[in-house]
């Protein structure tokens, strides 16, 4: 057995998530990776923005914050160049980060600043009523997009690669064990960490595209998950509809908040 | 060549009714069908079966399933 009460705000439990939703999963893969690297509780600060994900920062005892839609990057950005020795997590959806902060997203990511994204991509915008995502896969239905989504989705792990992270490292709910570890080393990386967490929401997605319960859905996934090491042999047509999983990245390059206090001892010298 | 399965009788395994949303995810993970569905919650049926592999409690993602291995303890 694990102890987990002494990261959690038992008082608010049972959690609000839907029955078969794999945001509890995570959740508990980030209690266990922050318990493996015995990181003090006050010297933890999460941020979120809204969505089902973003609801995690309410159940558990560390500093939290709860922010505005899409902009839980920006909050974040501020609590890192504001308090460096904090440990930042910023705890996010597909929709949150990709959509209606995507702009905050890539920029923090090209900043390179030390901050550690959670990403929950279930697909769709699960909270507000199963709108469309940049994700949402081609043909598949949402109440927007009653004849099925026509566009192409993000591949959100290879934008934050692009876009300069120095740790990017996708993991499915279905084994927690990985999600744990891809956690506790984008903790320890000094840098932007994303982890990209697929979680399956059987109620606004599963349930409009008849893909069954979420146990139903976590079995696709496990079905569906390919090794990065595997992939890398594979066309991309043997790769469409699998879901890659793996570290993509990571490498040291210079981080921003690192980057700030040269210019601040610069300039105290120089006084 | 024989095999010796150690059986596992100091194990215990808590669930919590009230946390419980009964998503059948431990149901569907455990390898050894120590747990049934019963009334829409979860409910051990076959303990004497449990090996310990935590994967209900590794994957519960309502913290509804506690699983003590007294040997390890």
């Amino acid at each position: 057995m694990f102890n987990y009460d002494q990261y959690l705000r038992i008082t608010k439990f049972p959690l609000i998530w839907c029955p078969g939703c794999g945001d509890g999963i995570v959740l508990k893969s980030l209690v266990r990776a922050i318990d493996k690297l015995g990181l003090e509780k006050d010297s933890v600060c999460m941020v979120s923005g809204i969505g089902c994900a973003s609801r995690l920062t309410g159940y558990v005892d560390f500093n939290t914050l709860h922010t505005t839609h899409g902009r839980a990057m920006t909050f974040a950005t501020g609590v890192k160049m504001a308090k460096p020795d904090l440990h930042v997590i910023v705890i996010t959806g597909d929709g949150d980060a990709t959509a209606i902060g995507g702009n905050h997203y890539i920029h923090a990511a090209r900043r390179n600043i030390d901050l550690t994204v959670i990403l929950f991509n279930n697909h769709i915008y699960g909270m507000t009523g199963g709108q469309v995502s940049p994700t949402t896969p081609k043909g598949m239905l949402a109440s927007t997009a009653p004849y099925g989504s026509m566009d192409h989705t993000f591949n959100i792990s290879g934008l934050a690669q692009a876009a300069g992270a120095s740790f990017v490292a996708r993991a499915s709910v279905h084994n927690g064990v990985q999600l744990e570890n891809y956690i506790a080393k984008a903790i320890q990386n000094k840098g932007f960490s994303l982890v990209e967490a697929m979680s399956p929401c059987p109620t606004a997605y599963g349930r409009r595209n008849r893909l069954g319960a979420g146990v139903d859905m976590i079995e696709d996934l496990k079905r569906d998950a390919v090794p990065y090491s595997k992939a890398k042999k594979m066309t991309p047509e043997e790769l469409e509809g699998k879901v890659v999983t793996g570290i993509f990245i990571n490498e040291e390059h210079p981080e921003c908040r690192s980057e700030y206090q040269k210019i601040i001892d610069r300039f105290q010298k120089e006084k | 060549m024989t095999l010796t399965v150690k059986e596992k009788k100091d194990v215990e395994i808590e669930i919590s009714e009230a946390w419980c949303k009964g998503c059948v995810i431990c149901v569907d993970y455990c390898p050894h069908d120590v747990l049934i569905m019963e009334r829409g919650k979860a409910k051990v049926a076959n303990l004497a079966a449990c090996t310990a592999c935590m994967l209900c409690e590794l994957h519960c993602p309502d913290f509804a399933i506690v699983v003590r291995d007294k040997s390890k303890e």
